[in-house]
C-alpha cells in the first residue's frame, strides 16, 4: 500500500507540475501577459495613417508601457483611423495636451502609440480625445521622398534622359 | 520460387501500417473497458511520464540555451538580438518541444512499454490474462496508451518552460541582453491559442502515435528474446519517423 501510495503522489506531482507549466507558458510567455491588469480608462487619438498598428499594441510613455490599444476603427465621414487607447488607472497624470505617435520599435519590430506629454494642467480622463497626432511612418512614402529628393513633382532632369 | 512467394519490403511495410491501424481500433473500443482499470492507468502515468521528468527537464534546459546561445549570435549579425526571446518561443512552442519530447519519448518510455509487453508475450502471461477472462486490450495496452496521451502535453510543456528558462539564462544573465526586452517581446507576438495549444495538440497526437508504436511493436513481437530486441529498436525507428512525418503534416495543417 506503501507503495501504491508514492506512485500516486508521484503521477499526481507530474500532473500538477505539468499543468503549472502550461499554465506559466500561456499566461506569462504570451499576448495574455499583456492584457492590462487592473481598471483602466480610454481615450481616443485619430490618424490618418495607422500602418501595422495592432490591437492590443502597447502605449507608451517615455518608452514604458502605460496601457494597450482597445480598439481600431475607421471613421466613416473623416476617413480616418480612431484608435481607442487602453490606459492603465494608476497613470491618471498624463497631460490633456499630450501628443500620441505611432513609432515602430526597432528597425522592423512592432508599431506601438508613443504619448509624448505636453505641459497641460488637467489631465486626460475617461473618454478625452488626443488632438495632436502624427501618423505611422510609412516607409515606402519616405524611400519616395528620398528618391524625389524632396521637391516632388518636378521632374529631375536624369530622369527623363533614362527613359529614352 | 522462394522469391515470388515472399512478400515484398514494400507488401511487408504496407500490411505493418495496416495491422497497426486495426490494432489503433483495438485499442479505441477497450478505452472505455480499460476505464475500470482506472489505477492501473495511474501507474502508467507515473512510469512514463512522471520516469520521465528527469530527462525531459535537463534536455530542455539544454535545448533552450543552445537556442539562445546560436540564434543570439546569428540575430546580433541583424541587429536584431531584441527579437530573441520571440524566436526562442516560437520554436520552442510549434516545434522542437512537441518533437524533441516526442522522440526523447520514444527512446525513454516507448522501450520500456515494447519491452514489457513483448516479455509478457513472450512469457505468455497476456495468454494467461486472457484464460483468467482478463482483456489484456484493456488491461495492459490501454492504459499505457492513455497514460501516453495524457503525459505527452505536459512533459511538452515542461520541456517547453525549461526551454524557456535556458534562453534567459543564456540570453540575459550570460550575455547581456536586457530582460525586459526578452520577456516584452515574447509576450506582445506569442499566442495563446495559435502558439502554445498548437504545441499542445501536436504533442498530444505524438504521444498516441508514439504509444501506439510501442503497445503494437511489444503486443506482436515474436515470442523470443531476439523478437523483443528487434521490436524495441523498430519502437524507436519508426516513432521517430512516425512523430516527424506527422509534424510535418500536422504544421501544414495547423498553420
Amino acid at each position: 500500500m506503501a507503495q501504491r501510495q508514492s506512485f500516486q503522489v508521484g503521477t499526481g506531482l507530474f500532473i500538477l507540475l505539468g499543468f503549472a507549466a502550461l499554465a506559466y507558458l500561456a499566461t506569462q510567455t504570451t499576448s495574455l501577459a499583456n492584457y492590462s491588469q487592473g481598471a483602466s480608462y480610454d481615450i481616443v487619438a485619430r490618424f490618418t495613417n495607422i500602418g501595422q498598428l495592432k490591437l492590443r499594441a502597447p502605449v507608451k510613455v517615455a518608452g514604458v508601457r502605460v496601457g494597450s490599444v482597445a480598439g481600431i476603427a475607421l471613421e466613416p465621414e473623416k476617413l480616418d483611423a480612431k484608435v481607442t487607447l487602453s490606459i492603465d488607472d494608476r497613470f491618471d497624470k498624463i497631460p490633456d495636451d499630450s501628443a500620441a505617435a505611432i513609432f515602430t520599435s526597432g528597425l522592423l519590430g512592432d508599431q506601438y502609440v508613443a504619448l509624448q506629454p505636453g505641459g497641460s494642467p488637467t489631465n486626460f480622463k475617461s473618454g478625452d480625445e488626443v488632438v495632436l497626432t502624427q501618423s505611422s511612418m510609412q516607409l515606402e512614402e519616405l524611400i519616395g521622398k528620398y528618391l524625389v529628393g524632396g521637391d516632388a513633382g518636378k521632374p529631375k532632369p536624369d530622369a527623363s534622359t533614362d527613359k529614352k | 520460387m522462394t522469391a515470388l512467394r515472399r512478400p515484398g519490403l514494400f507488401t511487408t511495410g504496407i500490411a505493418q501500417i495496416g495491422a497497426c491501424g486495426i490494432f489503433l481500433l483495438h485499442i479505441l473500443r477497450a478505452l472505455p473497458r480499460s476505464l475500470r482499470y482506472l489505477r492501473e492507468t495511474v501507474r502508467q502515468v507515473f512510469f512514463v511520464g512522471a520516469m520521465s521528468l528527469t530527462i525531459i527537464m535537463i534536455c530542455g534546459l539544454f535545448v533552450g540555451m543552445v537556442l539562445g546561445l546560436q540564434l543570439y549570435h546569428t540575430l546580433s549579425i541583424f541587429g536584431g538580438t531584441a527579437a530573441l526571446g520571440t524566436v526562442v518561443a516560437l520554436s520552442l512552442y510549434r516545434e522542437l518541444g512537441p518533437v524533441v519530447t516526442a522522440l526523447l519519448f520514444a527512446g525513454r518510455a516507448g522501450t520500456s512499454i515494447t519491452a514489457e509487453i513483448g516479455l509478457m508475450r513472450a512469457t505468455d502471461q497476456l495468454d494467461a490474462m486472457e484464460m483468467m477472462a482478463v482483456d489484456p486490450m484493456a488491461y495492459v495496452v490501454a492504459p499505457r496508451f492513455l497514460a501516453g496521451v495524457i503525459a505527452m502535453p505536459l512533459l511538452a510543456c515542461i520541456f517547453n518552460a525549461l526551454g524557456i528558462f535556458g534562453a534567459h539564462l543564456v540570453g540575459v544573465n550570460w550575455l547581456g541582453l536586457d530582460s525586459g526586452t526578452f520577456w516584452s517581446n515574447m509576450t506582445s507576438s506569442v499566442d495563446v491559442w495559435t502558439d502554445v495549444m498548437n504545441g499542445v495538440w501536436k504533442s498530444a497526437v505524438f504521444g498516441a502515435v508514439c504509444t501506439l508504436i510501442a503497445t503494437f511493436q511489444g503486443y506482436t513481437t515474436p515470442p523470443t528474446s531476439e523478437g523483443v530486441a528487434y521490436a524495441t529498436t523498430r519502437t524507436v525507428v519508426f516513432s521517430s519517423i512516425a512523430t516527424l512525418a506527422i509534424d510535418f503534416v500536422m504544421t501544414a495543417f495547423l498553420m
